[in-house]
């Protein structure tokens, strides 16, 4: 995720303070993470140096948190170009999974039992993801979705590559 | 406390096994999702838990009481008054309207109509289909069918609920409304409910799974 552009999509709206944006990062798409305020002032000042925003004003005191900044019409081009690139679709070729079942059926291991064993930890996390979607409010929704329907696409591989383990295991042999 | 229970099922369709030593255990209101590939024989396993089928050996215990002793009669009254129903496409009457539907189950029990329909109407305002109790199943969604299904299901009060793919027929939007509604209603009751799925995303909703295989359930304890 680009943090620069999240922060220059939250500015669009009117200017502000490191901190009014942190909060509504945080809010928005914080959940379980929220920012470190070192991680919004080196992404802020990075921006500023690239002309993508500009001080809108210091309040009088010390401290960082007294700037305002706003976008500039270059930080607006930025966010729109950020919006409408689509994101590379992640093929995850390099899958940890497949590694560990080949090297179980090379070592003569249960590999039944290792696509079980995640089979289990996937759903218990489908579990968790469902009891706080069920609770929540659409963001919530939203956010625990996207995460069930990645969770589901790896148990899916799980159980295909369960019904393949015999003819995997005959050409691992070879 | 254990409700339901099965121990070391076989069952054979021909010379295809369907069971081959499945087992499986429910406590009063748990929900258990069967999950497993298709022909792994989870629908089989349901059919047995349920006394719809009798399994060629292996038992299945209701309150501790083996289904496999008691008489036809004795099984079918069970599953009229202590189990409900939910099929993959509702298996509603065509010819009656959606709370006739889910009246039935009432009024085969004997229950005045009027008294069976008021019940009905409670249950389809549980699930939010209220406004298609006049309608025929045909002139209804697929999923505000499922949902008058699954009130024709809870509308005996069953203490376990068995349900074959619930969601099978729906899209993911329909499918999660009908499991939350659903198993929100289970829990309010305190019922059972037994999951036959091949969707994550609907095992996700119970609180553990049974994996088939082969006609075997294979139990993976969890890491959590």
């Amino acid at each position: 995720m680009s943090l620069g552009h999240a922060l220059l999509g939250l500015l669009e709206r009117g200017p502000g303070h490191g901190y009014d944006l942190k909060k509504a990062y945080d809010d928005r798409f914080g959940q379980d993470r929220p920012l470190h305020y070192g991680q919004v002032y080196t992404t802020l000042s990075r921006l500023l140096r690239n002309g993508l925003v500009q001080e809108a004003g210091v309040e009088s005191g010390s401290g960082p948190d007294r700037k305002r900044y706003a976008i500039t019409d270059a930080g607006v081009t930025d966010v729109e170009k950020w919006l409408v690139t689509p994101e590379k679709p992640e093929p995850y070729l390099q899958n940890t999974l497949y590694t560990k079942v080949v090297l179980a059926l090379l070592s003569g291991r249960e590999a039944a039992d290792v696509l079980d064993t995640q089979r289990a930890a996937h759903l218990n996390a489908m579990r968790e993801l469902t009891r706080r979607k069920t609770g929540g409010d659409l963001a919530d929704q939203l956010i625990c979705d996207y995460a069930l329907f990645h969770l589901e696409a790896d148990l899916r591989w799980l159980e295909l590559t369960t019904a393949r383990l015999d003819q995997l295991r005959k050409r691992v042999a070879r | 406390m254990t409700l339901l229970s099965a121990t070391d099922l076989h069952k054979a369709f021909g010379p295809t096994p369907a069971l081959a030593g499945a087992g499986l255990s429910v406590d009063q209101g748990e929900i258990v999702a069967i999950m497993g590939p298709s022909g792994s024989g989870k629908s089989t396993l349901l059919h047995c838990l349920a006394g719809i089928l009798t399994p060629d050996a292996g038992e299945v215990h209701y309150r501790g009481v083996d289904l496999g002793t008691m008489s036809d009669g004795r099984r079918s009254e069970l599953r009229r008054t202590e189990f409900g129903f939910v099929f993959q496409f509702g298996r509603l009457v065509p010819e009656l309207s959606c709370v006739e539907n889910v009246a039935l189950p009432l009024r085969l029990a004997g229950v005045k109509r009027r008294d069976a329909e008021r019940r009905a109407t409670e249950w389809l305002e549980e699930l939010e289909v209220a406004d298609v109790a006049a309608k025929r199943p045909g002139e209804t969604s697929g999923g505000q069918g499922q949902r008058v299904a699954v009130a024709r299901a809870l509308v005996t009060s069953p203490k376990v609920i068995f349900a074959d793919e619930p969601t099978g027929a729906l899209d993911s939007l329909n499918g999660e409304r009908v499991m939350t509604l659903f198993l929100a209603a289970a829990r309010a009751t305190a019922a059972a409910v037994v999951l036959v799925t091949h969707e994550p995303r609907v095992a996700a909703y119970a609180d553990r799974e049974v994996v088939v295989r082969d006609g075997r359930s294979r139990l993976v304890e969890h890491a959590g």
